[in-house]
């Protein structure tokens, strides 16, 4: 389950204090974090991935509070139990797509042998339909297969927590039923909760569960 | 997939970038690796030659000339003194001892001295095969004579007046002594001395090949050096004043030598500044491409931290793509020098006939090392003794100045790396994601 519970958060330069509803989504779950754009969304997913330290209140994720960890077992709580999946595709570019599957158990040290790593990333890369690209460097990928190949970078690791920053904000109104079809097949498969943060109005329909960042500046 | 393996990747995926800091750095080292093994192994031929000759009586003229050509012979000799005036000189109470000297001729370039059997002894140079000369127009020739020219035991070969090149001696016909043939009884083992590089013979035979001999056992007999061991510091003093009215002089090998590095030190200082430079250059090449390579990168390195990388593993990707860098520069720019040396060896061997050991990796007494950190870590040892053997088995020796180079371009290489790293390693992690 994550939660969270009385976050607020204020930037260095800023007079202004960000006070986040507090939410709850169950393990398998999926949430929607709806706001417009500089309503502080992306604020508060990586007040959630543990990316910023919150200046009160906490961020729970299957009883662990982020902000009890140290940086480095931070870290490795993010590789091991959170995939992003940015709304820019990024990826280490001198890096084959397979290889950059291979990263978060790389960056973890994740007990997951190469061979089940091989095999798990096969498996991905064909369901997703990007197995043809499995060699190819992400700068030899189209925008919707960057933007599969990160999905299936977020999942590989089956990660506790799915986050996905505007997802769909470019896309037309098929490709983005196509996209959150197979974000939430994909968190279904590997058991993760999943939480959407957008300002795509479309959204809201598909999610009961969610909370709408209005006037959180105080 | 590991670190290291993506360090290779990150570089390989720019390769001008990486080419040119390699070529740069690469330069740079060979060309300071050059500049220290030439002069190390030029001084250790020079001082292997030197070997306690303290003096060095010869023609009057110039005392460099003297001892390049009496000692080195690599240069022409000033001319002839007569022996009964070099044997009352070894009468001298401040001398020891003296080995003379008598040449001017030579076969195929390599230049046949007429000496004493003292000579080899005094370099402690062993015999290969056959024996020592005995009568006249025997000789013992030198390992690379042997190589080179192919002699063997009981080959004969005419002497050609004066020490021309090869090219000359074949096409010089009228040059060459017909009157008598020298015959090949020994030859040495292989010494890094001069001795390599020389047929000795009698001195008499030297006269003989000019008719000289046998004529008038009253004639006085001439030879064109004799070299000295001084019994006290006196003979530097007394016998220049004692040699002032005749047509000889002592030159003194140590201040020669001396005035020569003195002369060439201009020359080598700029190269090593020119060296330096280029290393210089080389670091700021990397620091740039590192620099330039970290605004393009800050995302995929923000990017990894959100994967679990902590900023500990990313600087180690950081330092082994320096790392990286600079131990391909410098064992680039270590092969680069070997191959100059290669070719430095070459052009010394045809022009003086003297041999640089180009295949010697970096000579550093290592045993030194090793015992020192035996005596200082006693639980070190067996792994001391180890590298010990196996430096014996490989037959490497190590010079710490290379040695130390290499270290200094790999510790910058890696420092120029990491301080461009640094300012974005401690960026926020958020900031970074959310400017794009």
């Amino acid at each position: 389950m994550i939660a969270s519970c009385d976050l607020t958060f204020k930037y260095h330069n800023s007079e202004q204090e960000l006070v986040f509803p507090d939410f709850n989504c169950p393990n398998g779950g999926r949430f929607l974090i709806l706001g417009d754009s500089g309503s502080g969304k992306t604020t508060m997913l990586h007040l959630m991935c543990g990316l910023l330290n919150a200046r009160t209140g906490k961020v729970e994720i299957n009883g662990v509070n982020l902000q009890s960890l140290g940086t480095k077992n931070l870290d490795h709580f993010r590789g091991k139990n959170i995939g992003v999946i940015f709304q820019k595709a990024h990826f280490v570019q001198s890096l084959t797509i397979k290889e950059n599957l291979y990263l978060p158990s790389m960056l973890t040290k994740s007990a997951i042998t190469s061979g089940e790593l091989n095999v798990r990333s096969d498996e991905l890369l064909v369901r997703l339909r990007l197995d043809h690209k499995a060699n190819s460097l992400p700068r030899d990928l189209s925008m919707g297969e960057q933007q599969r190949a990160s999905i299936a970078r977020a999942i590989i690791h089956k990660p506790k927590v799915i986050f996905a920053d505007e997802p769909t904000s470019a896309l037309d109104d098929k490709s983005t039923e196509a996209v959150m079809s197979l974000l939430e097949e994909e968190a279904q498969l590997v058991g993760a909760s999943l939480i959407i943060v957008t300002h795509d109005q479309r959204l809201k329909s598909r999610y009961s569960d969610r909370v709408e960042l209005k006037s959180i500046a105080r | 997939m590991n670190l290291f393996y993506i360090a290779r990747k990150n570089l390989s995926a720019k390769p001008l970038q990486t080419t040119l800091s390699i070529i740069l750095l690469a330069f740079g080292i060979g060309m300071s690796s050059l500049m220290i093994l030439t002069e190390k192994q030029i001084q250790d031929q020079f001082d292997r030659n030197l070997k306690d000759i303290d003096l060095v009586l010869g023609a009057k003229g110039s005392g460099l000339q003297s001892i390049l050509a009496n000692v080195y012979h690599i240069d022409a000799p000033l001319g002839n003194i007569s022996l009964d005036a070099a044997n009352e000189i070894l009468k001298n109470p401040h001398i020891e001892s003296g080995i003379p000297l008598a040449y001017g001729d030579s076969y195929m370039s390599y230049r046949i001295v007429g000496t004493e059997h003292s000579y080899p002894e005094h370099y402690e140079v062993d015999i290969e095969e056959g024996r020592l000369w005995e009568d006249t127009y025997e000789v013992t020739i030198g390992k690379e004579v042997a190589s080179d020219l192919g002699l063997k035991l009981g080959d004969t070969f005419f002497s050609s007046h004066g020490l021309l090149d090869k090219q000359d001696a074949i096409d010089d016909t009228l040059a060459i002594h017909k009157n008598a043939e020298f015959v090949v009884v020994g030859i040495f083992k292989a010494s890094s001395s001069v001795i390599d590089q020389l047929i000795l013979t009698r001195v008499e035979s030297i006269w003989a090949i000019h008719g000289d001999y046998g004529d008038d056992p009253d004639k006085n007999r001439e030879i064109t050096a004799m070299l000295l061991k001084k019994r006290n510091n006196l003979a530097v003093l007394t016998l220049p004043n004692i040699l002032r009215e005749t047509n000889m002089q002592v030159a003194l090998p140590a201040i020669e030598i001396n005035r020569l590095n003195d002369r060439f030190s201009v020359g080598i200082n700029a190269i090593n500044a020119i060296a330096f430079l280029i290393v210089i250059l080389s670091f700021a090449s990397i620091f740039i491409s590192v620099f330039e390579s970290m605004q393009t990168r800050k995302y995929e390195l923000a990017l990894m931290r959100t994967m679990g990388g902590s900023s500990g593993s990313l600087y180690k990707l950081i330092i082994l793509e320096g790392g990286l860098l600079s131990t391909m520069g410098a064992i680039t720019g270590l092969v680069f020098s070997r191959i100059c040396l290669l070719i430095l060896s070459r052009a010394m061997q045809d022009k003086f006939k003297y041999s640089i050991d180009h295949m010697s990796l970096v000579m550093w007494d290592i045993s030194e090392t090793l015992n020192y950190i035996c005596l200082k870590f006693k639980f070190l040892c067996g792994i001391c003794d180890k590298i010990n053997e196996l430096r014996q088995f490989v037959n490497i020796e190590y010079y710490s100045p290379e040695v130390l180079i290499v270290f200094c371009a790999i510790f910058v290489g890696i420092t120029a790396s990491v301080i461009p790293a640094w300012g974005t390693l401690n960026r926020d992690i958020s900031r970074t994601l959310s400017e794009d």
